[in-house]
């Protein structure tokens, strides 16, 4: 490769890097502005300042936003973790052993993962209404199983097809028991399988909002994305310009923190999936 | 696929395939069952709530007045279909679907196209980075799109030449449909960019080499041989695209809440029922746009032969 070429590359590189990071880096801006500097028309701050983390950390906004990271987090992990447990199983199962119905499982979770998120919320909301489910955890998870279970059995039947299973017999054969050839051979081969995927889930139902706004009322159970939503007008006096960008920051660092520790299982999961030649 | 039936198969087969052991047949029913809970979560969450939904389609349902529910048929759908509103809403998701996946297709091309020939050093920063807008929250992006364009907090109207200082972004259709696009283009080309990576990985490197042998250009070599050669991950990509912005919602309610005429079809399902209470109309709004949904899934897989259930097979 010639040195021009080389050159252009790299620049394209930096582009990529630009365009992926501007906005992000927009709203770190916002969030260290002080109101007066808001309207100010310029990308950076004049000043950097820390009052809108403490105004959702301490302040006045923490009522609304602590609760629903709190939702957010709790919710988001107990989905991702049925979800997990249950693909799990189900992808052994595609990926290992020979039955009827492989197709229509691989099916029925595709078309469900395509499925408009919207057209589930108008029934549910009024079941939900009449059973008691209505603004709670439970309300929220049962429904945010539609998105993350799956997803979860797509990625991992992928994973698991990649395994070499016959390493378990291998080992079973060298003496191990069969809870150690789980445990020494199965469980290093698959976890990051399983890792991955539940990564990719907790980001799904993370993202949700269609769910968090429809299907709650108060901060019992609302998560974070609706909430911010909420933030418009919870503040009379000013806008919740600066409380909404920083609460952004706060619940997209534990993304970057995931996706920069695992971005290598990451995409294979995103595209293992769906593109298998 | 129900335990009760998942019974019934292996009597009927056992006399014409004899080898078929006892083992055979534990090792079917084993699949099963493993693949009972999940199958059962899956029907229980989204199949009820969708028959449900049709059901409450057929009724004149208005939560605020439970008592005056009745049987109308299908009068909900002739409603929703003789009303401008809905066409309205149809046409912006039609039109935000066609603008982003085109843009999307193009521009994730080439970024798959930077990072599959990026050095190998620069390789792991770029496939950070091309993660962040996928993973970040779409109502944050959506957010720092609308404070970006904003006429308080937004720098936009500064910083482009041709552009009014007073210019309201969101006041008008086009200017807001434009603003949508372009956050949803942001935060989901790096998705499409990687399932094009991906598809990028699978082109013969002999082909390539072949082709530059024989003197062709590199845009004869990109139009004969990588593109049909990745013909698969490219429609894969299209098909999920489509359906994902179809749905388009969490971009529409953060930046314009539909106004300026910017509903989208989802977002008029969510305005009936969960901000009028007209559950009946709601209902035939969602069960319309399921129906569209189901309609593009089938084009694409019949139209286009996107195989994606035989995709996964070849994978054994």
């Amino acid at each position: 490769m010639s040195g021009r070429s080389t050159a252009w590359w790299w620049v394209g590189a930096l582009a990529i890097v630009l365009y992926c990071m501007f906005p992000v880096a927009w709203i770190v801006s916002l969030s260290l502005k002080a109101p007066s500097d808001l309207d100010n028309g310029s990308f950076l701050p004049s000043a950097v300042t820390w009052q809108n983390y403490e105004l959702i950390l301490t302040g006045s906004a923490s009522e609304l936003f602590l609760p629903a990271l709190r939702n957010s987090v709790g919710i988001c992990l107990i989905a991702t973790g049925i979800a997990v447990v249950l693909a799990a199983l189900c992808a052994y199962a595609v990926a290992r052993l020979d039955f009827p119905g492989k197709a229509f499982v691989l099916g029925l979770s595709l078309a469900v993962s395509m499925f408009p998120v919207i057209s589930i919320v108008t029934p549910l909301f009024n079941i939900w209404r009449a059973i008691g489910l209505f603004d709670t955890w439970a309300g929220l998870v049962i429904p945010y199983l539609s998105i993350t279970l799956p997803l979860s059995i797509w990625t991992l039947t992928a994973f698991f097809r990649e395994i070499p299973w016959e390493m378990e017999q291998a080992a079973q054969v060298d003496g191990a028991t069969t809870a150690q050839a789980f445990r020494k051979v199965i469980v290093p081969l698959a976890g990051p399988g399983v890792a991955t995927t539940a990564i990719i889930a907790f980001f799904l139902a993370w993202n949700d909002f269609v769910y968090g706004i429809s299907l709650t009322s108060t901060e019992a159970a609302r998560p974070v994305p609706a909430a911010l939503a909420f933030f418009t007008g919870a503040s009379q006096f000013e806008e919740p310009t600066g409380a909404i960008s920083a609460a952004a920051v706060i619940v997209t660092i534990p993304v970057v923190v995931l996706v920069l520790l695992f971005q290598r299982q990451i995409v294979a999961g995103l595209t293992q999936g769906a593109v298998k030649g | 696929m129900s335990a009760t039936t998942s019974t019934a198969p292996p009597p009927q087969r056992a006399p014409r395939t004899p080898h078929r052991s006892d083992r055979a047949r534990q090792e079917a029913r084993l699949g099963m069952m493993l693949c009972a809970p999940a199958i059962l979560v899956l029907l229980a969450v989204v199949g009820y709530p969708i028959l449900q939904a049709v059901w409450d389609s057929l009724f004149s349902y208005k939560l605020t007045n439970p008592d005056a529910r009745s049987f109308v048929g299908l009068g909900n759908f002739v409603l929703v279909l003789s009303d401008s509103i809905w066409w309205q809403a149809l046409g912006v998701t039609v039109l935000i679907t066609v603008v982003t996946v085109a843009v999307e297709l193009v521009l994730g091309f080439a970024l798959a196209l930077v990072m599959n020939n990026a050095l190998s050093t620069l390789r792991p920063a770029l496939r950070t980075a091309i993660l962040i807008p996928y993973a970040i929250i779409t109502v944050v992006s959506a957010f720092a799109f609308r404070f970006m364009f904003d006429l308080t907090s937004g720098f936009m109207n500064l910083w482009l030449p041709f552009v009014p200082e007073d210019l309201d972004w969101f006041g008008s259709f086009g200017t807001s449909m434009a603003v949508v696009a372009l956050s949803e283009i942001w935060k989901t080309t790096p998705f499409i960019s990687l399932l094009l990576l991906s598809g990028l990985a699978q082109v013969p490197g002999e082909l390539q080499e072949a082709a530059k042998v024989d003197g062709a250009t590199w845009w004869q070599r990109m139009r004969r041989v990588t593109i049909p050669n990745m013909k698969a991950a490219i429609m894969v990509a299209l098909l999920f695209r489509t359906l994902d912005a179809f749905r388009i919602f969490d971009n529409i309610f953060i930046m314009t809440n539909g106004a300026a005429g910017t509903e989208s079809v989802a977002f008029l399902a969510y305005r009936q029922t969960i901000q009028r209470l007209e559950i009946g109309i709601g209902s035939a709004v969602s069960v319309l746009l399921t129906i569209a949904v189901a309609l593009i899934a089938v084009m694409f897989v019949k139209g286009f032969k996107v195989n994606l259930a035989g995709s996964t097979r070849a994978g054994r």
